[in-house]
């Protein structure tokens, strides 16, 4: 136990005094400050340079007819919209001419035809302008009704029934399942914390990897297993390398909390973070996301101790735990498929294969709700999972540790674990 | 005896890495391990260590199995490097101290100690991959001594470093040896082993083709040579029985004998020609044993 506890500190401490896990976490949680204040940072930013708000934008409007551009006028105030139409008798190409010059922003062309149909044409430098065109497509919308209404001589009234909305109400008797409202406010929780998860396990497990191939290649490891068995210190490593994802996470999630608290109390930032469902935190979200970070994490620290310890330069490390990397990425972008809509079936099958539970039954868990049993017999397979994989690592590792020279396949193992044995 | 290794065979597979390998180290004594690369000196260590087990024979120390309950009584010294490249020296030391068994502030006084004795106290909050090859060396060498171990295990403790650190490290490692521990090294420079062991092997391709004390050895070597210096002529010692091979010099010849008698035989012709200015029997070198039985290949 005591060699345990020092491979543990020294895995613990030696990474986390390291420079640039302190720099990679205070950037970390100085995002999470910046991003929770983004409201607030964006309005200021505003209110220095002026904004948009202030400026009024002139658009210039060309009517064939004559009859539209005073009731385009009187839409404009109405909706007090920022934007003042001016009447333009310049030819089309002329004010082409103006918009490509930059004279003037853009323009539109009005026309009616034999049916008192609206013909219009927004003409801007602009690909991607969205606002106004949308603004003036209602408004001149608006004011064929009203014009066709008056041609049949309907009432306000009589025109308002012709739209009147139906009602439509949507209801789910699954019971797994959550209101739409539900749905969309844990998604964005959700979400975030899968993507944590995500990067800690690729992050950490990848870590694991790359200092047991560091302690082969510097030939530490030959002192370190003949001070205390493979398995010992294997296990230390994994464990030491965990606490410190684990204080990482803890700092990070911390932060966040803070950031939430502060500025949840200014108005700004309430709808911002409502959008993202962080107005009310679902603290078993959280707790699930705690657990299957540290299980997902032990899974694949496991199987990265393991790959690790079969090369011999710390080079062959990312080659090696390409499959294990592919598993992660292939475990979440299923999860990712399955936010929109996490009740396809694919998701339960998927949310047992324990490689992907971690994100995947996370994502269930957190979106659905679910029956007690299915993410308790997920976590049990996946503890069962990490028990043989440790078990098999154990052994691979053993003799892996052990082995030197250009071995960088998965073929390896089987002679690892011949080596192990004697 | 302390170290004790009996028959001691290896295989991986159908590869005989070690083929029945037997040896003995006292207490208070160095043993010298010869061979080329891939002789099977750091599989030897390892079953000493007990890192891999032997497929015959026993290994010993002190009549007991060596296994993790004696590791903070032997000390380790790998075949190149065996640091943390990133590790600061201090913390290394430490660390790799207490894995040995040792408290933090004997480890700690005892780093000083060394560290001042290898002439490298500056270096001690110095990160490992900053220094030469040659100080890496001597903090793995502390590294291996800072436990004070009983039984010591170095595996070319001298590879890397100059003369004058050679020298260094011989005195500590001496020391040692003076102070009771048990101590077994590998090398391929013979000259160190000439220098330092009262017992070696010479081992090829995993087989023991030499054993025993230094001038045992050096006695059963069929590679005696006798060196005349004359101004007559020498020529008709060639005749004599028993010289396998002559090397004309500038100033007479030197004479390949193959045994000890051979020599007289050759003194008393030499001055029946007239007297010479020079009579010398040569010892073989352990680079000439190490050649005669591994062969030139891997001199």
């Amino acid at each position: 136990m005591r060699e345990f506890m020092i491979i543990f500190k020294q895995a613990f401490m030696t990474k986390a005094k390291t420079k640039s896990f302190i720099i990679t976490t205070a950037l970390m949680m100085v995002a999470i400050f910046l991003f929770a204040n983004m409201g607030k940072i964006i309005d200021s930013v505003q209110d220095m340079t002026g904004g948009d708000d202030a400026s009024e934008t002139v658009l210039f409007v060309r009517d064939e007819s004559g009859a539209l551009i005073e009731r385009l006028k009187t839409q404009f105030e109405a909706n007090e919209s920022g934007t003042t139409v001016e009447s333009s008798d310049q030819s089309e190409q002329k004010l082409t001419e103006q918009v490509k010059e930059g004279e003037i922003d853009s323009f539109l062309t009005l026309s009616l035809d034999d049916t008192n149909t609206i013909h219009a044409k927004y003409t801007t430098m602009s690909a991607m302008e969205f606002t106004l065109p949308m603004m003036l497509q209602d408004a001149l919308q608006s004011i064929q009704t009203e014009m066709q209404a008056d041609q049949l001589s309907l009432s306000a009234e009589q025109v308002e029934t012709l739209f009147a909305p139906i009602t439509f109400e949507q209801q789910s008797v699954s019971p797994s399942s959550k209101t739409e409202e539900e749905l969309s406010q844990a998604r964005g929780l959700v979400y975030v914390l899968m993507f944590l998860i995500y990067f800690a396990v690729i992050i950490y497990s990848s870590m694991i990897a790359t200092e047991v191939a560091t302690e082969k290649s510097s030939r530490v490891m030959e002192i370190l297993i003949s001070s205390v068995s493979p398995v010992k210190h294997m296990f230390a490593k994994v464990l030491g390398i965990g606490s410190l994802g684990l204080v990482q996470m803890v700092l990070l999630g911390g932060a966040g909390y803070i950031a939430l608290k502060s500025t949840s109390s200014a108005e700004s930032a309430d709808g911002f973070f409502s959008v993202f469902g962080f107005s009310n935190l679902n603290v078993g979200t959280i707790v699930y996301a705690i657990l299957f970070f540290l299980l997902g994490y032990f899974l694949y620290a496991t199987l990265a101790a393991l790959l690790g310890s079969l090369v011999s330069r710390t080079e062959d490390v990312q080659q090696m735990i390409l499959p294990m990397s592919l598993l992660i990425v292939a475990a979440f972008i299923i999860a990712v498929t399955g936010l929109s809509n996490p009740e396809m079936a694919y998701l339960q099958y998927a949310s047992f294969f324990p490689f992907f539970t971690p994100l995947v039954m996370f994502l269930r868990v957190g979106m659905l709700d679910l029956p007690f049993w299915e993410p308790v017999l997920s976590i049990v397979i996946m503890l069962v999972t990490i028990f043989v994989l440790g078990w098999f690592g154990a052994r691979v590792y053993r003799g892996g540790v052990l082995m030197y020279g250009p071995s960088r396949s998965l073929k390896d193992i089987k002679k690892a674990i011949q080596l192990g044995k004697e | 005896m302390t170290l004790l290794l009996e028959n001691v065979t290896k295989r991986f597979g159908d590869f005989t890495a070690v083929d029945d390998l037997s040896l003995s180290v006292g207490e208070g004594t160095m043993y010298g391990f010869l061979g080329a690369n891939g002789a099977g000196k750091t599989t030897t260590f390892r079953m000493i260590l007990g890192l891999l087990n032997a497929n015959e024979g026993h290994i010993s120390w002190k009549g007991k199995r060596i296994s993790y309950a004696t590791s903070s009584k032997i000390g380790y010294l790998p075949e190149e490097r065996g640091l943390y490249p990133k590790m600061k020296v201090e913390d290394q030391l430490i660390f790799l101290a207490q894995l040995r068994g040792m408290n933090k502030a004997d480890a700690k006084k005892e780093l000083k100690h060394w560290l001042e004795r290898f002439e490298v106290p500056h270096y001690i909050h110095k990160r490992v991959e900053e220094l030469s090859k040659g100080n890496q060396q001597k903090i793995q060498v502390i590294a291996s001594l800072l436990h004070k171990p009983q039984l010591l295990i170095l595996d070319e403790p001298f590879s890397g470093l100059d003369p004058v650190n050679v020298e260094m490290l011989k005195s500590a490692i001496l020391d040692f040896r003076n102070e009771g521990a048990t101590i077994i090294f590998s090398s391929h420079r013979m000259d160190h082993v000439e220098e330092l062991c009262e017992q070696l092997s010479i081992v090829h391709k995993g087989k023991q083709v030499v054993q025993g004390s230094l001038r045992d050895v050096k006695r059963s070597s069929s590679k005696q040579y006798v060196r005349i210096h004359s101004d007559h002529d020498l020529t008709q010692l060639a005749s004599i029985q028993g010289v396998a091979s002559i090397h004309q010099t500038v100033e007479g010849a030197v004479y390949q004998i193959e045994a000890e008698q051979v020599a007289h035989e050759l003194l008393t012709v030499a001055l029946k020609s007239g007297p010479i200015r020079h009579f010398e029997i040569e010892e073989p070198s352990l680079q000439d044993i190490f050649i005669e039985k591994v062969g030139k290949e891997h001199a």
